[in-house]
């Protein structure tokens, strides 16, 4: 092989690495904070990049009316769980979060939608629908049964991801779609190319990183949600809402991965359900990293691009397989080098 | 009523088992009580319920409100705070995040002020600010504890077997930190094994029995009854208990 063609491969395996990156990282923010194993990222990713694609050929989106119908639905549910101990604050706050904000967010769609519409407004739009069925997704689904087992908690988040999957054929129909770039500038270095979308991809990746860990290690509510993860009861007992770190996590990762989405859409076509496929891959970079380490799972997530950029040059048709073989080794490593842990009860 | 936390007829089940039956008891602005009794007497089941860790039946009201519809968080919101059996720290993070999440819903400000007070009380935590929670001794834990409840500027803390297996030391400068919390304005319920201790610093003491307040009284009367003294003090009396 010659050393091109290698820099090429290597080029293509860091771009998708980082996206896998992205994440990866969203998957243990979620997973640290919540314990949910979250499946649905990948809708997450095929919703914010076919939103993205649909508003930019002028059409509203269908995720938008499933903001409104999943805010009234969590509306219901804060509702019902505080009938006991209804004050006005509680049902105005629940007003302003589940009902006024989707239906805002429908208005605004409306009102801004046509072809000639900027790039960077629907990208605001695409990541504030994401963004709201993220919130949502967790009071529905999630908060009413945060206190169970892992076990109970993963086959809700199956669950969700079919849910949304089949909801995504219903909103984006089964063929792919693409997007516009976010800029066609490029920037050529001996060989390589590269173009003004992949060095977003970069960019956004290693400002996320940055972003996360400065969040985490310096605010006073990124340091919320590390104790809420380290230790449900201590977080409660200090006046933490674990509800509101469940889904201020569940905000973060469905932005994580609408810009994902978004980042990738104009590089390949997506269909409804290829989010699952990267998500995925974003997954395993999530279990090399213990489901715990965020420059475990970064580095993981490019080496997983790498390999799946050089398999589908050698072979094609095994390229999955390869990538997802890489989880067996890890998996036997892990379980011979920690000791049983029995699951945390709270 | 001027009592701080009143709890009313308390009853609280394990599933069909009855830890706590009808117990009643109060605690007054700057005062100190404990709650003594043996392993397994309902103590540290009553301390969860009243800070909403555990669901109960009966009344409990804290500063003149009605605590029933409220849960963990809105009663640290009011000024109750529980420092537990298992501490509950954070301890993958060092102390000092420790602290400031303590006073997690408290103004910058005043939490500036409150984690300066809590390093005078405790100057071994100023020490090891920056080490991580799980690697301190459990002297220290227990320090972090308390000085992580305390950041919340409580009205009332509730401290649940802040002595248990630490040495006697350690034990006797704990204690004196409780004394002076008085002093701080704050009121402390105390649940104890090691009942010679509390009820030297206590103003007022329940005993504990199989989920029942057998007996209550000043803490001066509480060591002055001979079956407290058998059951619980460890004096060497003869015959069975006389309570």
């Amino acid at each position: 092989m010659n050393t091109t063609i290698m820099l090429f491969l290597l080029q293509d395996g860091i771009t998708n690495g980082a996206i896998y990156a992205l994440l990866g990282l969203a998957l243990v923010l979620v997973f640290a904070v919540t314990r949910v194993i979250l499946i649905p990222q990948g809708e997450f990713v095929t919703y914010g990049a076919l939103s993205y694609a649909m508003l930019a050929t002028g059409q509203v989106p269908g995720t938008v009316r499933l903001a409104v119908a999943m805010g009234l639905v969590a509306f219901a549910l804060d509702l019902f769980f505080a009938r006991n101990a209804l004050h006005a604050r509680l049902v105005i706050r629940s007003v302003a979060l589940n009902i006024v904000f989707p239906v805002a967010l429908l208005g605004l769609v409306y009102a801004l939608v046509g072809p000639n519409t900027p790039i960077a407004v629907n990208i605001a739009l695409a990541l504030l629908i994401v963004a709201a069925i993220g919130l949502f997704l967790y009071r529905i689904a999630f908060q009413p049964i945060a206190h169970t087992s892992v076990l109970v908690l993963l086959i809700a988040s199956v669950g969700c991801h079919l849910a949304l999957q089949g909801l995504g054929l219903v909103f984006f129909g089964a063929e792919g779609l693409r997007a516009p770039a976010l800029s066609n500038a490029a920037v050529t270095a001996g060989p390589l190319r590269f173009t003004g979308q992949s060095l977003a991809v970069y960019a956004l990746t290693v400002g996320f990183i940055v972003g996360l860990w400065l969040f985490f290690g310096y605010t006073k509510t990124g340091k919320a949600l590390r104790a809420t993860a380290v230790n449900r009861l201590g977080a409660r007992l200090v006046g933490i809402r674990t509800t509101l770190s469940g889904q201020i996590a569940f905000l973060l990762a469905s932005v994580i991965g609408a810009i994902s989405g978004i980042l990738i859409v104009p590089i390949t076509t997506l269909y409804y359900d290829t989010g699952f496929l990267i998500g995925l891959k974003g997954f395993i970079a999530a279990i090399i990293g213990g489901l715990v380490s965020y420059p475990l799972t970064a580095v993981a997530a490019i080496v997983v691009g790498i390999v799946e950029a050089f398999s589908s040059f050698y072979a094609s048709n095994f390229k999955e397989v390869i990538v997802f073989t890489l989880i067996l080794p890890v998996l036997v490593l892990r379980s011979l080098a920690a000791p049983q842990v029995e699951e945390e009860k709270d | 009523m001027s009592a701080l936390l009143s709890v009313t007829d308390v009853h609280i089940a394990y599933g069909k088992v009855e830890a706590v039956r009808g117990v009643s008891l109060d605690v007054a602005e700057n005062e100190i009580v404990t709650i003594i009794g043996a392993n397994g007497a309902g103590k540290t089941t009553l301390l969860n319920a009243i800070m909403g860790v555990l669901p109960l039946r009966g009344r409990t009201a804290f500063a003149g409100t009605d605590m029933a519809p409220l849960d963990i968080e809105d009663r640290v919101a009011t000024g109750l705070s529980l420092v537990p059996e298992h501490r509950e720290l954070f301890g993958t993070m060092n102390v000092e995040d420790n602290l400031e999440l303590g006073a997690f819903r408290i103004a910058k400000a005043t939490a500036a002020r409150s984690l300066e007070r809590v390093y005078t009380l405790f100057p071994r935590l100023k020490e090891r600010r920056k080490q991580l929670a799980g690697t301190l001794s459990g002297g220290e834990q227990q320090m972090l504890a308390m000085g992580r409840a305390l950041m919340g500027a409580p009205k009332l803390l509730m401290l649940d077997e802040p002595s248990l297996g630490l040495a006697p030391i350690i034990v006797a400068d704990i204690f004196r930190i409780v004394g002076e919390l008085r002093a701080a304005g704050v009121s402390v319920l105390l649940v104890e094994q090691n009942a010679q201790a509390a009820l030297q610093i206590a103003d007022r003491a329940y005993v504990m029995e199989l989920g029942e307040f057998v007996l209550s009284g000043s803490a001066k009367e509480i060591a002055a009854n001979k079956g407290v003294a058998a059951s619980y003090l460890g004096f060497q009396l003869e015959g069975e208990s006389a309570i």
